[in-house]
């Protein structure tokens, strides 16, 4: 549920609007609303979630109402409307994937990381929570980690293990 | 083996690079496209072929194209469907990444010949290493001249791009994916106006799937008769067919149409039958939607002949003992795979992804998965069977979308098929959360044709 309140503005990055400008070239000028989806990707790929104040701004860039940006945001289940962890991990949690072991990865990655379903780890590195199909059932379970949405295939609870320890490592 | 049209240099080292995909004969159609036909000559080729939708619908593709209005002055819009979001199906993202030029040179050869000037790839956005291979190859394509201005000399020029959705199952149905490329929420429009006349931005758009798009380019190539000798019937050419669940062998295959499903299923050159030395208890052959089917009927019709993997054979017997081609996504169950748990979370997806748009579905869908859940859980009554039953059918054909329909299938179906395991799993409420119904006679030849009488 989208809350629609004060927050920190937010000012985009001048490299940020070169990449909406370059986003907006693709439609004929009158429709740069098509624009919007790409946008928010865009956004958050910057701050790893879509606050109102950044739709706002998406809003006044496109000349459109904030309200055309929040419809949308709410819409799309892609678009995280609160802070997550640094990595967001998203695990397959249709049929397919469940024939060959998502709901072990699901209940493996709760304990492994010690917080339930959208909650965010306490030293903010992770979250995760089970998301519909994406596209890879012969190679499941599956997950990604967004916001580059790098892709892991043929999952274990050992290969899951070593996934979380070397994004510790990294960070 | 097989012919391969689409995936026969897939394990080429390098395919994915367009110096590669041009050595192995790519851009081939382009060539042959812009310098020696006419559009409506190759519309004609595409027709000739009997190439169906690949995306699901199976409507013949070259028809599609024929609809397109073509008023004077007025911008003519090609979309891709790349949205691929049916459980079980992931062969548009096994194309895209690994040979992209080959859905680039498919979207060249048919925006020419809808003579559209720009042209937009919709990928689900949930695929962004897929979104960069795309971008990666167009800006290729585009550098050796295969895109932009003045194509190869002939005055054609062609802009192509890359649009990512939000992450919205409906988005694959064509009016809700045009509204999500005007930038708006994923409701899908009351038809008509079809896209053909009135689709992205209100301009004459067609939308074809990616598989689809990339057979344009063997037809082109070998001429639509020779696609037409493939296949069976009316199901010509080959497809691509995403395996997945309790196989040895899941994966991406293409197929002639007309191969036996047994053969399918079993043979080494395809799944190599189901894994760990288990059996086949039932199948979802077309991606999540269609209807679920015991082993017996997967592999025969209720009369014992073979079923192959071809639109007409799959369907055939209709939703009594048939299912459908779909999007061509094979699911298979062993004989551990518990029915109503699937049952339940296939409910669980559709109420997920409906758009809320119209009530039969956005609460028939929610109510359908408590119902299931409640079963699935231990806490159902005998009465809950026949509610499922009702609810679907009061979703079926009461729907702008075809959503509604792919919601109440998979529910009639698990029911009509496997109604004892239903009811076992509710006279068992506490046996059925440890144990599960097994395959008690679904894989058991078939002695007389199921009851067909349930309207």
């Amino acid at each position: 549920m989208l809350k629609v309140e004060e927050q920190t503005p937010v000012v985009f990055s001048s490299e940020l609007l070169a990449k909406f400008d370059d986003v907006k070239s693709r439609y004929p000028e009158d429709k740069s609303k098509s624009a919007l989806l790409p946008l928010l990707h865009l956004v958050q790929a910057e701050y790893l979630w879509v606050s109102t104040s950044a739709m706002d701004k998406v809003a006044e860039y496109l000349n459109i109402q904030p309200i055309e940006v929040y419809e949308v945001a709410t819409f799309y289940s892609m678009y995280f409307l609160k802070p997550q962890g640094k990595y967001a991990l998203e695990v397959c949690r249709t049929g397919p994937c469940c024939l060959v072991g998502a709901e072990k990865i699901l209940n493996h990655l709760e304990n492994k990381l010690g917080v339930k379903e959208g909650e965010v780890t306490a030293d903010g590195l992770f979250s995760f929570r089970g998301v519909e199909c994406l596209a890879a059932c012969g190679f499941g379970p599956v997950l990604q980690i967004s916001p580059e949405y790098t892709f892991y295939e043929n999952l274990t609870e050992a290969s899951v293990d070593k996934l979380i320890e070397d994004l510790k490592n990294k960070s | 083996m097989s012919r391969k049209l689409l995936l026969e240099h897939i394990n080429v080292p390098g395919i994915n690079t367009l110096e590669v995909y041009r050595q192995k004969g790519g851009y081939r159609a382009v060539e042959k496209a812009l310098k020696t036909l006419t559009p409506e000559e190759i519309v004609e080729e595409v027709k000739k072929s009997g190439l169906r939708g690949r995306g699901g619908a199976g409507f013949p593709t070259g028809m599609k194209w024929s609809f397109l209005a073509k008023p004077e002055g007025v911008a003519r819009y090609l979309v891709c469907n790349a949205d691929e979001s049916e459980p079980g199906t992931f062969k548009d993202r096994y194309l895209m990444t690994y040979i992209p030029h080959a859905l680039i040179e498919g979207m060249i050869v048919s925006s020419f010949a809808l003579g559209a000037k720009v042209s937009y790839i919709y990928v689900r956005g949930e695929m962004m290493p897929q979104i960069r291979i795309l971008e990666k190859a167009i800006a290729e394509a585009k550098a050796a001249g295969w895109l932009g201005k003045n194509i190869l000399g002939t005055g054609y020029d062609l802009e192509l791009y890359v649009q990512p959705g939000g992450g919205a199952y409906i988005c694959g149905e064509e009016t809700a994916l045009l509204e999500s490329l005007e930038g708006k929420r994923g409701n899908p429009r009351i038809k008509p106006p079809f896209p053909a006349i009135a689709g992205l931005y209100g301009c004459p758009t067609v939308v074809n799937n990616v598989e689809s798009i990339a057979a344009v380019v063997p037809i082109i190539n070998d001429g639509g008769d020779e696609y037409a000798k493939i296949g069976i019937g009316r199901s010509t050419g080959t497809k691509l067919i995403s395996a997945s669940g309790n196989l040895v062998k899941p994966g991406v295959y293409e197929i002639e149409l007309g191969l036996p499903v047994e053969e399918f299923i079993y043979s080494d050159e395809y799944c190599g039958g189901i894994a760990n030395g288990k059996r086949l208890k039932a199948t979802v052959a077309g991606g999540s939607s269609v209807p679920i089917l015991p082993a017996n009927l997967t592999l025969k019709y209720a009369n014992g002949e073979p079923r192959l993997m071809s639109y007409e054979s799959l369907s055939e017997g209709g939703f009594a003992t048939g299912t459908m081609m779909g999007s061509g996504g094979f699911i298979a169950f062993d004989e551990d795979q518990c029915i109503v748990r699937n049952t339940w979370n296939f409910a669980r997806f559709y109420h997920h992804e409906s758009c809320g748009q119209c009530s039969p579905c956005r609460e028939g869908t929610g109510w359908m998965e408590k119902v299931l859940h409640k079963i699935e859980h231990g806490h159902g009554k005998m009465e809950d069977v026949d509610l499922l039953w009702d609810i679907q059918r009061k979703i079926e054909g009461n729907t702008i979308c075809p959503l509604g329909d792919a919601a109440a299938w998979p529910v009639a179906s698990a029911i009509r098929h496997f109604r004892d395991e239903f009811e076992w799993h509710i006279k068992e409420p506490v046996k059925s959360q440890s144990q599960n119904y097994g395959i008690a006679n679904y894989a058991n030849p078939i002695e007389k044709a199921p009851v067909t009488e349930e309207k």
